[in-house]
């Protein structure tokens, strides 16, 4: 296997009985990259993240996530990959650190480091101050960034992020991802799906899924220079109408023109 | 099962229970409420019923023989009547349950050694009121007569004498009060954790858990062994009351009754937890719980003797852990067993705890598909 790459699959396809979810996926991420998952809607983003991470059985193809087998090594990949939806996940009636803690010990982190490490996700996350809060009372951004240090705190080499600005301000977006761009500098693999068009001209590459199957990838510039668009949103918008043979208006200003 | 991750679980089962002051309040308090409430109300043991009189002789020994009725403490005479018909609407209202009809010529009848004919009308709507008023009415007609006519001939045969163990005044108490202790364990535990992986569910927590390193045995124990605490809680206060409120001594050992206890409340947390594992939301949880509860209160032998089920339903009460739990409870508390009359219920109810508990913990086997 190469080792230059945290995520390799191989025809990776799910189907829940007679749909394909998923269908023939070919994925191969860089060590350190950040990597976007783009696609509509009920394309199979959730589905392909859940067979990378273990928790969905592939019907066919095979992969390798930082170098084990995601059919049979589902356990060794969860304890090095960390994993953040856009439900959270947090606990809402346990304060910050309740919640930090509580994934310290999931992950069983040593008791003599797991002081130093909650303090550091506090830091990271600019939670000082708000350590004894109650989850439930913290703002949107804020708890997005703590399920992110919920993610990071046991240093995963993968971070699987299943559409993880959704409903969150723009500001707190900014921070959000300045945070995402230190870890992958730090050399943390970043696999992401999003909706919004400036995140993804952020990956370092990106594939665009629709019906399950991938039908463009490259870097964000390479994508806009093919398809001859302005932006990712209008590549994004012609395949999309490509595929489905729909005309879709570029955008919401142009409506009634 | 690493240790680091179980006590992590425990230990944030304690908070959500700690932090949700009202549930846990419900939870301690609800075995308390309802063993006061339904130990009064599960009582068979009739008396005083309602009884309406129809006295046509007007004499000293018919007014005796009424007070013989009253004197018995089953009956109270509540109306006297000059007519056949208002007795009968007496009846039919419901306002009398038992009827005595005393014959115009019942006193002079007895003077001449000419056994009278006195009727008694009883409703038999409800059998139990009935079948008291029927025994006990018998009873002291029968009585009445001895006193009253000694030339009553004695019969011949044989000297039958009884003797009944355990409960010898047959108060209905003895026997309800220890199913009681047991039934209400029973529904409060399998409530406590049929919605603790449901809620986790329905926000989403759960996904990331499956995600993380933790294994399906660890998140089930570790979910409830807080719940072991307030069951054991439960148990102890509800055989405290039981048996202190209500008198029903315990004639076995107190600390094999707790260990079993315990076991018991175990076994039923494993049947919440499976109905967790298998309900999506909580109203799917809560109605799969009933869907158990309610049998297992009808065919477990709480009130109903198992005896008296035809073969197939028996069957079907063999399946229900109660069922033997109630015979431990009823060794223990009425009969002053030991181990050795119980052993093969507590082998069953070991062997249902273990059974649930893996079912639990396969059925939670953190996948998606």
């Amino acid at each position: 296997m190469n080792h230059d790459f945290s995520v390799v699959t191989h025809n990776l396809t799910k189907k829940f009985g007679d749909f394909t979810a998923v269908h023939h996926v070919n994925l191969e991420i860089p060590k350190g990259h950040i990597y976007g998952l783009l696609g509509p809607n009920g394309a199979g983003k959730s589905t392909t993240i859940r067979m990378l991470c273990g928790v969905l059985t592939p019907s066919q193809g095979e992969g390798q996530i930082l170098g084990f087998d995601i059919i049979n090594e589902t356990e060794k990949i969860k304890q090095n990959i960390g994993y953040m939806s856009q439900k959270f996940g947090l606990y809402e009636d346990l304060t910050v650190i309740e919640n930090l803690k509580f994934y310290a010990s999931i992950y069983s982190i040593p008791k003599n480091e797991r002081y130093q490490r909650i303090q550091m996700i506090i830091e990271m996350a600019g939670l000082t101050g708000r350590e004894k809060t109650m989850t439930a009372y913290l703002s949107g951004g804020w708890k997005q960034r703590l399920a992110l240090g919920c993610a990071v705190i046991h240093h995963p080499k993968l971070l699987v992020l299943d559409e993880p600005t959704a409903g969150v301000d723009p500001v707190s977006r900014r921070v959000f991802w300045n945070m995402i761009y230190d870890l992958a500098h730090q050399g943390v693999t970043i696999l992401v799906t999003t909706h919004y068009m400036d995140e993804a001209e952020s990956c370092d590459s990106i594939a665009f899924i629709f019906n399950g199957t991938v039908i463009a990838r490259g870097t964000p510039k390479e994508l806009i220079k093919t398809r001859k668009g302005n932006n990712l949103e209008d590549v994004f918008i012609s395949y999309v109408e490509e595929q489905s043979g729909q005309k879709i208006n570029q955008s919401f200003t142009k409506k009634n023109g | 099962m690493n240790l680091t991750r179980l006590l992590a679980i425990v230990k944030k089962e304690f908070i959500h229970i700690m932090r949700d002051k009202a549930s846990l309040g419900i939870a301690i308090m609800m075995p308390v409420v309802f063993i006061l409430v339904f130990g009064y109300a599960v009582n068979t043991d009739v008396d005083h019923i309602n009884m309406a009189v129809f006295d046509q002789d007007h004499s000293m020994e018919s007014r005796a023989f009424i007070d013989n009725f009253t004197n018995s403490n089953y009956f109270n005479v509540t109306h006297y009547v000059n007519h056949i018909k208002s007795m009968e609407s007496l009846i039919d209202s419901g306002s009398a349950k038992i009827a005595l009809v005393i014959p115009p010529d019942f006193s002079k009848d007895l003077k001449r050694n000419e056994r009278p004919g006195v009727q008694i009308i009883i409703d038999g709507t409800d059998p139990t009121i009935a079948r008291t008023a029927l025994q006990s009415g018998v009873l002291v007609g029968k009585n009445f007569s001895l006193e009253n006519n000694a030339s009553v001939p004695i019969q011949g045969g044989i000297d039958l004498r009884t003797r009944v163990w355990y409960n010898p005044n047959l108060e209905s108490n003895k026997f309800t009060i220890p199913g009681l202790i047991g039934l209400i364990m029973q529904n409060i535990t399998v409530l406590l954790t049929a919605f603790a992986l449901v809620r986790e569910k329905e926000k989403g927590t759960i996904e990331l858990l499956i995600v993380t390193p933790i294994k399906s045995i660890e998140l089930i124990i570790g979910k409830m062994i807080p719940y072991i605490f307030i069951g054991f809680i439960g148990f102890l206060l509800a055989l405290f009351l039981g048996t202190t409120w209500f008198h029903v001594p315990i004639q076995g050992n107190l600390m094999l009754l707790i260990v079993l206890g315990t076991g018991f409340v175990i076994c039923s947390l494993a049947i919440g937890m499976l109905i967790s594992t298998v309900a999506k939301t909580q109203l799917q949880a809560m109605q799969m719980a009933f869907l158990f509860i309610l049998p297992s209160v009808l065919l477990s032998g709480f009130v109903f003797p198992r005896e008296a089920m035809p073969k197939i339903i028996k069957l079907v009460s063999y399946i229900i852990p109660l069922t033997y739990f109630l015979e431990i409870l009823r060794k223990i508390i009425l009969k002053g067993l030991g181990i050795t009359y119980l052993y093969k219920d507590v082998i069953i109810l070991a062997a249902f705890g273990t059974v649930l508990l893996a079912l639990a913990c396969l059925r939670f086997n953190k996948k998606l598909d």
